[in-house]
């Protein structure tokens, strides 16, 4: 099993939820979070006074996923969240050790 | 002249409405999200405290009949508690009181986020006592600035505006800047409620400017006639000079950095507002026109300096408030004109000099007066029970530190109730249901 976790521009998460329920997946957690990249922030000016705001927000998404599934998924997000300019974001897989159902008690497979 | 009394009810109502929301909300939207409720409640309790101190002995001190130290102020003893004092006067009485409330509770700005309640509750009996109530005698109830200048201050350019933005200058020096001025960012957390707040201050400066109509008519008539013809030049004037320094605000941040913005369209209502304030009754239209464009381009310039001085005056009190009562004060003396309610041609209109120097008169001695007193009044509060929260409170948010409370609660993730519930006020619906 893997983790995948994307950070995408805000205003793409619909299409890219869309892609992946039409894809298959079942679930994920989706987190408002703010950092910065090469996209960096930018400066607000208010009664003259500038501030630079160095984060801006973006959604992550993360989904453990099949190892089978996993290229797939990677894909769906990387077309469907690019706008083509800087910040569109990051998407990154690591390996999953073990999954557990709270309700059941199933592990592994069969809990995703 | 029922419709004179009628009105002057609602007038009073609107300048309330001035306080509590519309200057509660406009500042609010300004600070940061950890403070917006210590800002508000400053107004809030503004109100409660200095119109209970107005009915005590507020109404006799500014327009009591015995007028006092060459008439810097009038008793404060003679109508106490608004002894002998009419009914019929009481509406009086109270469209007064909301001007006074209004003055004290504009100081807040510049001492925003760091500033204990309790300090406030005693600063503020102090504060109208020795610096408003003796400016309102001397300006409009008969005393030593409506004796010896023929200086026009229709609404309160000197006895609200520069009074205020004096104080607020003198207070933001005396208790200091805000943990972390310049470094930290300290940007406005909601325009919204800013600009919802700048136009209920609009709204409400009607009852304000218009409302401060005195009639001087010997007959019902005459009144009647003054009544219907005054109220409409200062209504107009008030528009227009507000829009005039909205847009001229909006130019000069366009040309100063690069765009318009919602906080400069809000900040030069409030400027245009400021400087009509003494002048609705002095111009006429062009008038107008002129001292809100200077007021919202002088205050667009004038919020700025406030980082060359290094004075945190957080929410520019001094910029917008000093400056637009100054430049309205000021300006009566150029743009002035016999054709307008007040009857005094101004430089421009052949007065000569006469109406500019009777103007910058009466600023000058508002400036001075209160710069005096705020300053005795902040030093003495600074070296007996202080006037700051503890560092950390100030860092961590004063709402929190002052009231035990968050403004927002964005995520609903505040975790269970502590305090026990009585059994009886619990419903549990699926034994309701059952018993059904």
């Amino acid at each position: 099993m893997k983790l995948v976790t994307a950070v995408i521009k805000p205003h793409k998460w619909e299409e890219v939820r869309e892609a992946l329920e039409t894809f298959g997946v079942t679930g994920m957690t989706v987190s408002e979070v703010s950092g910065y990249g090469r996209q960096k922030g930018h400066t607000e000016v208010y009664r003259g006074a500038e501030y630079d705001i160095a984060l801006v927000p973006k959604i992550r998404i993360e989904i453990v996923a099949d190892d089978g599934d996993t290229d797939d998924i990677v894909g769906i997000i990387q077309k469907t969240a690019q706008t083509g300019r800087i910040g569109d974001g990051k998407v990154w897989v690591m390996p999953v050790e073990t999954v557990v159902r709270v309700r059941t008690g199933d592990r592994d497979t069969a809990a995703l | 002249m029922d419709g004179y009394y009628a009105w002057m009810i609602v007038a009073t109502a609107l300048v309330l409405m001035m306080t509590t929301p519309g200057l509660a909300l406009f500042y609010g939207g300004m600070t940061r999200a950890k403070s917006v409720l210590n800002m508000m409640m400053m107004s809030y309790v503004a109100m409660a405290v200095v119109g209970i101190v107005y009915v005590l002995w507020g109404w006799s001190e500014s327009f009591g009949p015995k007028s006092v130290a060459g008439g810097l102020f009038a008793d404060p003893f003679t109508l106490f508690g608004l002894k002998d004092v009419a009914w019929g006067s009481y509406v009086g009485v109270c469209f007064q009181l909301t001007f006074a409330v209004i003055t004290a509770a504009l100081i807040s700005g510049a001492i925003a986020d760091r500033v204990k309640l309790s300090s406030w509750v005693v600063f503020l009996p102090l504060w109208v006592t020795l610096c408003y109530f003796p400016l309102a005698h001397m300006v409009w109830g008969g005393g030593w600035i409506s004796t010896h200048l023929a200086a026009q201050d229709y609404a309160g350019g000197t006895v609200v505006h520069i009074n205020a933005g004096v104080a607020g200058g003198v207070l933001a020096l005396i208790i200091g800047r805000r943990v972390g001025f310049m470094r930290d960012p300290m940007k406005p957390h909601n325009l919204t409620l800013t600009m919802i707040g700048a136009g209920l201050l609009w709204f409400g400066w009607y009852g304000f400017n218009v409302g401060s109509i005195v009639l001087t008519g010997k007959t019902d008539a005459a009144n009647t006639q003054q009544f219907m013809s005054e109220t409409g030049v200062t209504f107009l004037n008030t528009t227009i000079a507000t829009m005039a320094a909205m847009l001229a605000w909006l130019a000069m941040e366009r040309v100063m950095h690069g765009k318009a913005t919602s906080l400069g369209a809000a900040s030069g209502i409030v400027a245009g507002l400021v400087a009509i304030t003494p002048s609705c009754g002095a111009v006429n239209v062009v008038g107008a026109i002129g001292i809100g464009a200077v007021a919202g381009a002088a205050c667009a310039y004038a919020v700025g300096l406030k980082f060359r001085f290094n004075l945190d005056d957080s929410l520019d009190v001094v910029g917008v408030h000093l400056v637009g009562g100054v430049v309205g004060t000021v300006l009566i003396g150029f743009l002035s004109t016999s054709a307008a309610p007040g009857g005094i041609d101004g430089l421009f209109y052949g007065g000569g000099l006469t109406s500019l120097g009777h103007q910058a008169g009466a600023a000058g001695i508002s400036i001075v007066w209160t710069g005096v007193f705020t300053t005795l009044i902040g030093l003495a509060i600074k070296y007996t029970i202080g006037w700051r929260v503890a560092e950390d409170d100030e860092v961590d948010g004063i709402d929190f530190a002052e009231h035990g409370e968050s403004a927002y609660d964005l995520d609903g993730r505040s975790g269970g109730v502590r305090t026990p519930v009585p059994a009886a006020h619990v419903k549990s619906p699926v034994s309701e249901g059952a018993m059904a």
